[in-house]
């Protein structure tokens, strides 16, 4: 399944559907992502079933591929992965890609209720500075304030710049080589214990829109095994604009 | 279409620049990949900051072209491609910076 809002057309993964991060997975008016039934309706109609074993991948180093993986697990997907490196591994190996849509036969897909121990709101979030390891995963530049998004966007924006007091850096890049694919278990395991994370507390992950968050909730969570990790999808741009609630700038987590 | 609902994906990189963005404020940093004298479509090229550490990556578009919104300051620019790969850095500033991006094979 390729997820990327573009470039599935100009070549894909010979079998592989589409899934359009904004057109499918987002509703189109509040702010929030698909509910469960619209989930069933995108699944159904794409051709998933619910014993299937679902392969996703993308573009920007798969972290919209991770955000569906959580969408996935979310609401109860059994069998689902991530393809190491998405599609960046995939063409600097020269492997094939079609431009043909793939076509699956129309399925009934059935999802569970969303699962809520992988998912922060904002107020988890406020209850969790000072309490539980908040885990930063912009650019060192956008921890610090200096960049308000990543810097392949403009920067002008409604938010605050910052980050969540007592929140540690580390940029979700830490967590991947730079062909993409993600770094073995035990440089992870060293790259979080030296950042600070607290083994014996619970974490929550954000970052601008809680895809990048989505690739490092993967590597906690999936990767290392972590439980009790979620994913704050309203991450900075939410955060970011809320009246009253505490800012720390610079480089240093902050005083909660 | 506000910043939210653009999502965190690059945008496409051949694409103008945006009206709604002031150049007196954007530190823009653009340029070709080129392995030779061809242009190279397709490579990531990564914007890292001063310490080394990524800060964005986009895909070349048909004509070799990406572009960043940074800020002030000297950033290095690492491409991988299929025709190779290739390291610039750039001190940059307010404005349009452009950068020459050569990769060639190891």
């Amino acid at each position: 399944m390729d997820e990327d809002t573009s470039a599935y057309d100009t070549g894909h993964i010979p079998g592989a559907v589409k899934i359009d991060w904004k057109q499918d997975l987002q509703d189109p008016v509040r702010r929030d992502f698909v509910n469960k039934s619209q989930f069933e309706a995108l699944l159904s109609e794409r051709g998933i079933g619910n014993d299937d074993t679902v392969i996703l991948y993308g573009g920007n180093n798969n972290w919209f591929a991770a955000y569906a993986y959580w969408y996935f697990k979310l609401y109860g997907h059994g069998d689902v992965k991530l393809l190491d490196g998405g599609r960046k591994r995939w063409e600097l190996d020269n492997r094939p890609l079609v431009k043909d849509p793939a076509n699956r036969e129309r399925t009934s897909y059935s999802a569970q209720e969303q699962d809520r121990s992988i998912r922060a709101f904002r107020d988890d979030v406020l209850a969790a500075i000072g309490v539980q390891n908040l885990v930063d995963v912009r650019s060192p530049d956008e921890f610090a304030g200096r960049l308000l998004a990543p810097a392949h966007l403009p920067q002008e924006q409604a938010q605050r710049a910052g980050h969540i007091p007592t929140a540690i850096s580390v940029p979700w890049s830490k967590a991947a080589n730079e062909d993409g694919t993600f770094k073995s278990n035990d440089e992870l395991a060293s790259i979080y214990g030296a950042a600070g994370l607290d083994e014996s507390k619970d974490t929550i992950a954000y970052c601008r829109i809680g895809e990048r968050s989505s690739h490092t909730w993967f590597v906690l969570r999936e990767l290392l095994g972590k439980d009790n990790v979620k994913n704050y999808d309203g991450s900075w741009t939410e955060y970011g604009s809320l009246v009253g609630v505490p800012v720390a700038l610079g480089d240093e987590p902050g005083q909660a | 279409m506000s910043s939210d609902t653009l999502g965190c994906g690059a945008p496409e990189q051949s694409a103008p620049i945006p009206v709604t963005v002031d150049l007196g404020k954007e530190t823009v940093i653009t340029g070709v990949v080129r392995a030779g004298d061809e242009p190279v479509a397709g490579a990531y090229v990564r914007l890292l900051d001063a310490s080394g550490e990524f800060t964005a990556e986009v895909v070349t578009s048909p004509l070799g072209q990406f572009r960043f919104f940074a800020a002030p300051g000297t950033w290095t620019l690492r491409a991988l491609s299929r025709s190779g790969n290739g390291d610039a850095t750039v001190a940059a500033d307010r404005g349009i910076n452009e950068v020459l991006l050569p990769v060639a094979a190891a």
